[in-house]
């Protein structure tokens, strides 16, 4: 499959998810990433492929080791969960005053 | 676009605060939440019970195409001071959010306009957090549905 990865399909899984929080303090290695899930290491590993075919992740050669870490500005384009929740009420609040513009009209 | 509606989560706190000017008089601005014809309106969804006074209740239900509930919602009022503020507790039912106590509060800009305040207060950060994610889970579902929905045809 050739589509684009796009990084809320590779947020919508919860291994990713738990693997941008780990490497959110510190850059790891895939070794040390994959320490912490129960996951078999060729699972883990896809996941990283995936975060770092959509840039979330950054790879760095230190020596004979790649470490990973996270890429704040493609991290920016998601950081800020309230902003649907946020749309939710402006989309309710401009329909609210457009309601009751059309009330006032009617008057 | 502007962004006229405000919202505020500060982090490790359990409530989130809602500001928005509105290009309406504040009578008008409250109306909209008193009488069940308009809150259906703007909020899409059913009223089955709305009693705008002190100890009354209110009770909101949406179905889908289909006609099954997908969201029910209710509360009890503790205050309601006409084009001034409402104090009420909202329930999700069948969320895992809890109840929170919300307190709504109308004010007089100019004659023509007026600016709401809506300070939810939840039983914990966590239930707090939890909430604020869900329109954001539901993106990603959403997201996830066209992808799949593009990948079909691509098949």
């Amino acid at each position: 499959m050739n589509l684009r990865r796009d990084v809320f399909q590779a947020i919508a899984d919860p291994t990713r998810r738990a693997i941008l929080v780990l490497v959110a303090s510190q850059s790891m290695t895939a070794g040390a990433i994959a320490a912490n899930f129960d996951t078999a290491r060729p699972t883990v590993s896809k996941h990283l492929q995936i975060l770092t075919e959509c840039q979330l992740l950054e790879q760095k050669q230190t020596g004979r080791e790649i470490y990973y870490s996270l890429n704040p500005k493609k991290m920016k384009e998601i950081a800020d969960f309230i902003e649907p929740f946020r749309k939710m009420w402006d989309d309710r609040f401009n329909k609210l005053e457009a309601v009751m513009k059309k009330y006032k009209a009617k008057k | 676009m502007e962004r006229k509606t405000k919202v505020d989560a500060e982090n490790g706190k359990q409530e989130i605060r809602i500001t928005r000017e509105f290009d309406l008089p504040v009578e008008l601005l409250f109306r909209a939440h008193a009488e069940p014809e308009i809150v259906e309106q703007w909020m899409g969804t059913k009223v089955l019970k709305f009693e705008t006074r002190k100890y009354g209740g209110y009770q909101f239900e949406s179905s889908d195409a289909q006609g099954n509930v997908v969201f029910k919602a209710n509360g009890t009022i503790h205050e309601f001071v006409p084009n001034q503020k409402i104090t009420r507790t909202f329930e999700m039912e069948n969320a895992p959010f809890g109840v929170q106590l919300e307190f709504l509060e109308f004010e007089k800009i100019t004659d023509e306009t007026s600016q709401l305040k809506m300070q939810s207060v939840f039983r914990s950060v966590e239930l707090r957090d939890q909430l604020l994610k869900l329109p954001f889970a539901q993106g990603i579902n959403f997201a996830h549905d066209r992808l799949e929905e593009i990948a079909g045809k691509l098949r």
